[in-house]
């Protein structure tokens, strides 16, 4: 943890005591009059001009939120308020999230960052207000008339400073939205807002810079075909240094039957690698005729989080690369926001991609009709089936140090209904697996704090309030079922929920799904296994006779 | 509070002191009338002439997946009649609600989360009563009155203790006001969210239930004539009786200002909660394409660039090319 980061004792008290409701304390203002207080800790680096130009957004300048004048353009009222009119007609969602809030209080508790930081604007319900006033300041007949008296505001720069601090403080995880009586998304807000912003040229570099890394190199890191091959090419040198098996990934090859993509996170980032061995044993193990793109390396998506054509621009990429390797359909890796994409928004956007088939497991034989028209299949659906056919040879006492619990992903949970899959996963290849509180999983599952675009190391602070409710049901499988290991199916989960295991319970470590899975199979013609995946010793058993399963 | 009571002062001045019954029996209700279905109407058309461009259910429950995997078919709906279950449980029973926790922070820091169904306890007898009583308010307009009101009505009337009839619907909307409002004025969060236009419809239903109930338990309203009223109001005949009584001119007064306020406010929930897309759509986006109808044209990056750009670092590393 850099310096200047608050000591988690500190944190912790501070969340405990200071916490506005939750802690027993009533804020003394209205939250129209809370001041917004910009200071390092609690808002990330602004994109840097070079970047801005790159993508063709507007206002590319030098600023920081510390300065008191952003440096807006002059017309940044005028811009503002025809935007949002003219999304008002593109998206009716926004009209209905506008109109229909009764402010009944239901969502006020159930966002990880009012839980982490007591700050009143971070109820989902505020948090919605803070567009929600002005559309009713500007927009509607009551709120022009009577102001402040039916929540009307006028739109100043202060908002415009308020709407990036609480806009870049929500991770678009749509748990508010599961208790809505309306389903009022705060993530279609939260979207909307960051979108109004970049008109004005507020915006993060830490999404914009891969977003312009992606669309050039493919991949969020801006890593180029030939070091993206070298990288890949080293994971297999270890996974045969581990178990004596060389897995053999291929790369842009035209006719394999599965283009294979998953987020970049994966070939790069600790623990992500780990996961990325688990895939390639796997694909080895069942001979899995696939291949892996160095065009459309990345599975993330930087422009979900930026504007809907960002989003489609970058996405486009696997139905082009798809159709042009001659693959028959598409298999994705694990990652959260990735399947948010994938699964509601890739078909509208890019398809319909005609020139794929219905995906078919060539292994089981068994058809995934639930993707019949997209035609990619999420890993999970994959490995379960190959699984529940019994077409793996694995050990599963292979995995007896680790002692687990399942992080669900906010939206393979909230957006997908993907949540019986790796659970099954799972517990056929861990025997130790332990769930979190019931409140704070599946459908209620707590978003690791710095999803969306918002892990950087500048916003420690604020990502480690985020992630306090997460760790907190972990720290309660930790202390009750001696837990050691947090499971999740995604690539920026493994690598913002190991900051925050760090920080809040440092005895629990972060593990993709199919490292584990990797961490389990027999290979054919494998040395004996002494070691998982990241080099640490397994357990004592008896090796040689697995239960068959 | 205070705009309840200037209302109910409106409408008394103005039938018992200046007599002008015409001007609130017919005139006004009419007036109100309008108002709430062209209100009503554009309000529907102002949100369906936008596009829904993307399917964003919010899933509560597994999807359907793989044929062994048992699916959630009302959280994680896959067609359209899952779909129409999903939203009857939301609309008639408050679905999502009847899931709410209350979130406690306890010393260590720790979290606790607890049940926490009062607000759709409240929200549901609220509602519900709100409903039994338009119903019986039917026999006015209707003639004969038909079985299901009557009906309601014999329900409604089962702890009967004395005369005349005490509704039990009447009871129940009183204390689901009373807790809504109380949990406004006192509930910490919700009051610190809480508008003018979150109170000013609790005060002025109470004012209408309250009216209703002195018209019916203390000064004895002549029935007849309102009856008489209510026909003359759906016959367009144009005529009051005289003597119906300054509170029940309050009573319509404020039942007309609630109609007509209704389309304009956060009321229209009720018509809003059909066109939720997080709960209104099916999750199969993967299964059928959803078509959006401003799909923006994006230029891609496409292949051919990237080979041209990376061609020499490719073929060092012996990543096949299109063009050799």
């Amino acid at each position: 943890m850099a310096d200047g980061n608050p000591k988690k004792a500190d944190l912790a008290k501070s969340i405990e005591t200071e916490s506005l409701f939750l802690g027993g304390i009533k804020p003394d203002k209205e939250w129209t009059e809370l001041p917004v207080e910009f200071k390092p800790g609690n808002f990330n680096y602004p994109t840097k001009p070079d970047i801005i130009e790159k993508l063709g957004f507007p206002n590319p300048r030098k600023w920081t939120p510390l300065d008191e004048d952003w440096k807006l353009p002059e017309n940044w009222k005028e811009i503002i308020l025809q935007a949002l009119k003219d999304r008002l007609e593109k998206n009716r969602a926004l009209k209905l999230f506008m109109d229909t809030c009764v402010r009944c209080g239901a969502c006020a508790d159930k966002c990880h960052f009012f839980l982490g930081s007591g700050d009143p604007k971070n109820m989902p319900v505020i948090r919605a207000e803070l567009l929600r006033s002005v559309y009713r300041g500007e927009f509607t007949r009551a709120g022009k008339i009577l102001g402040k008296m039916v929540g009307g505001r006028k739109l100043t720069k202060e908002v415009i400073k308020e709407w990036f601090m609480y806009f870049y403080q929500c991770t678009e995880c749509r748990r508010c939205s599961v208790f809505c009586p309306y389903g009022i998304d705060t993530a279609e807000i939260t979207m909307l807002g960051r979108e109004l912003l970049h008109l004005l040229g507020v915006n993060i570099n830490w999404i914009l810079e891969p977003v312009v890394n992606c669309d050039r190199t493919g991949n969020h890191l801006g890593i180029e075909p030939h070091t993206f091959k070298q990288v890949v090419e080293s994971l297999v040198d270890d996974v045969k240094e581990i178990t004596g098996v060389k897995v053999n990934p291929t790369f842009n090859r035209k006719g394999a039957e599965i283009l294979f993509i998953t987020p970049s996170g994966d070939v790069f980032a600790d623990p992500g690698i780990y996961t990325m061995m688990g895939y390639m044993l796997l694909f080895e193990h069942i001979g899995l005729d696939y291949t892996i793109s160095t065009y459309s390396s990345e599975g993330g998506n930087f422009g979900s989080f930026t504007t809907p054509e960002m989003m489609k621009k970058l996405n486009a990429k696997m139905y082009m690369e798809a159709e042009r390797l001659g693959v028959k359909w598409i298999l994705g890796g694990e990652c959260g926001h990735m399947w948010r994409v994938v699964h509601q928004y890739m078909n509208t956007m890019n398809g319909p991609a005609d020139f794929l088939e219905v995906p078919v497991s060539p292994i089981t034989g068994t058809p995934f009709s639930n993707a019949k028209s997209t035609k990619m299949v999420h890993i999970a659906e994959f490995t379960a089936d190959l699984l529940k056919n019994e077409k793996l040879k694995f050990d599963a006492r292979r995995n007896n140090h680790i002692r687990t619990t399942f992080h669900d992903s906010c939206n393979p949970a909230r957006a997908m209904g993907l949540l019986e899959e790796p659970r099954y996963i799972l517990k056929r290849v861990v025997n130790n697996f332990h769930e979190m509180p019931e409140n704070t999983i599946r459908e209620k599952t707590f978003c690791c704090g710095s999803g969306s675009g918002l892990n950087t190391g500048e916003y420690m602070e604020t990502r480690m309030r985020g992630g306090f409710a997460r760790a907190n049901a972990v720290q309660h499988v930790h202390d009750k079922h001696d837990v050691n290991t947090l499971t999740t199916i995604c690539a920026i989960d493994r690598v913002t929920l190991k900051a925050a295991m760090d920080y809040w319970v440092p005895d629990v470590q972060v593990a993709g799904l199919h490292e584990l899975v990797g961490n389990a199979l027999i290979m054919e013609g494998e040395s004996e296994r002494t070691e998982d995946l990241r080099e640490d010793e397994l357990e004592d058993f008896e090796q040689g006779e697995g239960k068959d399963e | 509070m205070i705009l309840l009571i200037i209302l109910i002062l409106i409408a008394w001045v103005g039938t018992a002191l200046a007599g002008l019954e015409t001007l609130f029996g017919l005139v006004i209700p009419y007036v109100a009338l309008i108002l709430f279905i062209a209100g009503f109407l554009y309000r529907i058309y102002y949100w369906s002439r936008s596009p829904v461009p993307f399917r964003i259910p919010t899933t509560c429950g597994q999807a359907k997946s793989l044929d062994w995997i048992k699916r959630d078919r009302f959280e994680s709906p896959s067609n359209l009649f899952e779909t129409l279950i999903r939203m009857a449980m939301e609309i008639l029973l408050f679905r999502s609600l009847f899931r709410n926790t209350k979130a406690e922070l306890k010393p260590g820091p720790n979290l606790h989360y607890g049940s926490n169904k009062w607000l759709w306890l409240g929200g549901m007898v609220f509602h519900w009563t709100f409903l039994v009583i338009i119903l019986r308010h039917y026999r006015f307009f209707l003639e004969p009155i038909p079985f299901v009101i009557s009906l309601t009505e014999k329900i409604d009337s089962f702890f009967q203790v004395a005369l005349p009839i005490l509704y039990l619907s009447d009871i129940l909307i009183l204390a689901a006001l009373t807790f809504l409002i109380l949990r406004r004025i006192f509930g910490g969060p919700v009051r610190y969210m809480s508008l003018f236009q979150d109170y000013f419809p609790l005060y002025l239903i109470s004012g209408i239930v309250l009216s209703g109930m002195m018209m019916r338990y203390l000064t004895k309203t002549d029935i007849i004539k309102v009856k008489q009223l209510s026909q003359s109001l759906i016959h367009f005949d144009f005529t009051v009786p005289s003597g119906i009584g300054a509170i029940f001119y309050i009573h319509l007064f404020l039942v007309c200002v609630l109609v007509s306020y209704f389309p304009y406010s956060k009321l229209m929930h009720m018509g809003g909660i059909f066109f939720s897309p997080t709960r209104n759509l099916a999750n199969n986006s993967r299964e059928k394409r959803h078509i959006n109808p401003w799909n923006p044209d994006v230029k891609i990056r496409t292949y051919h660039d990237y080979e041209e750009d990376f061609r020499d670092k490719m073929i060092a590393s012996g990543i096949p090319l299109d063009k050799d």
